[in-house]
């Protein structure tokens, strides 16, 4: 079994974790920029970020065989201030050369408040005069449903974004309609408590069909599993469902939306 | 739709749900014997509780929806970081 884990964030991650990920069949990883769980000062504290994303994270990824790509952000977590949003912003254009960087990412809503959609409106901007794709966050729990329907309307109203080269992350039961009905791509993700379990994402696959979806394990420094995206492969095959429909899920579709990007290559 | 019979959903998935059911009955237990008041998340979580005696296939989606934030527009300032699992109502 080979697949792609579309949304990692390894600086969270132990070398064991690289090791588990190669042991089971990761040929690549894409490691979105995020909130590392307190706020950084300043936006000189991104550039140190971005430099670990961009320069030293890949080398680790490499050691296992295993290629590593990036997304440039400011997290939603920390866009209620604007004014270090509008400094990380401009630190941004500084990376976006960077052999693994792929585009915009993971942008979005945290509480859906009106700076947060402001932040999110200069991210779409920065992606849309620089071409890049984008990879969005939703919102947690109560605030996913309502956050999502913002992120659909902000994208919708710059006509300069082409659908097929978003993908909104963190779809459930309640979001996953809107997102592909909107011509977007879908990310479902497997997490122990909150958002999807194996079952769950395997449910939506055989409701929703194979199109413009993909799983990730989304691990960080909180509850997740590394290696949900196989695990949940397993069970698929439990299900008694086909080789090339698993491949499809877990490989060719991550690896047909980031080869938007002419630097992700296998 | 599932390539499973309902025989082998049954066989695949029943232990795993009597477990979740009986965890969460133990939670009611839980919460309705200790002291001091429940709050808006209860009140959600009951709500919830009353969409899984529905007919149809959109039991997961319309529990999800039961928790969450029904308005829409955005907040005028993001409260903290967290979410709790239910909306706390625009008087929060």
């Amino acid at each position: 079994m080979r697949f792609i884990e579309p949304h990692a964030h390894m600086v969270s991650r132990t070398t064991d974790d690289y090791a588990d990920l190669a042991t089971s069949g990761c040929v690549a990883l894409c490691e979105p920029a995020f909130w590392a769980g307190f706020d950084r000062g300043s936006a000189e504290g991104f550039r140190d970020y971005f430099r670990q994303l961009t320069e030293y994270e890949p080398k680790r990824a490499a050691n296992y065989g295993i290629k590593h790509f990036t997304w440039l952000c400011i997290n939603p977590k920390e866009s209620e201030d604007m004014a270090l949003a509008a400094d990380v912003l401009e630190v941004i254009p500084e990376f976006m050369d960077c052999p693994n960087v792929l585009g915009i990412g993971e942008i979005g809503l945290n509480k859906n408040s009106r700076n947060e959609v402001k932040v999110l409106e200069m991210h779409v901007d920065l992606a849309a005069s620089h071409d890049q794709l984008i990879l969005v966050h939703t919102p947690h729990l109560e605030d996913k449903h309502k956050g999502t329907r913002l992120i659909l309307d902000v994208l919708k109203n710059d006509s300069r974004i082409k659908p097929e080269r978003v993908m909104i992350d963190h779809v459930e039961e309640h979001t996953i309609g809107m997102v592909l009905d909107a011509g977007h791509w879908g990310g479902m993700t497997l997490y122990p408590e909150s958002k999807c379990s194996p079952a769950r994402a395997i449910d939506m696959i055989e409701r929703f069909g194979s199109e413009r979806l993909w799983w990730d394990a989304a691990c960080d420094w909180g509850p997740s599993v590394p290696l949900a995206v196989p695990r949940t492969a397993c069970e698929m095959r439990r299900r008694g469902h086909e080789e090339a429909l698993i491949e499809k899920v877990i490989f060719e579709n991550p690896k047909a939306f980031l080869s938007q990007s002419e630097r992700f290559q296998l | 739709m599932t390539m499973m019979t309902r025989q082998k959903v049954m066989d695949q998935y029943f232990m795993d749900a009597r477990h979740k059911l009986i965890d969460i009955a133990a939670f009611l237990d839980r919460v309705e014997g200790a002291e001091g008041d429940e709050d808006f998340r209860m009140t959600a979580f009951r709500d919830a509780i009353k969409h899984l005696e529905d007919g149809g296939n959109d039991r997961a989606k319309d529990v999800l929806m039961a928790f969450s934030d029904p308005t829409e527009d955005p907040i005028a300032k993001a409260p903290g970081k967290g979410a709790c699992g239910a909306w706390p109502g625009e008087n929060a």
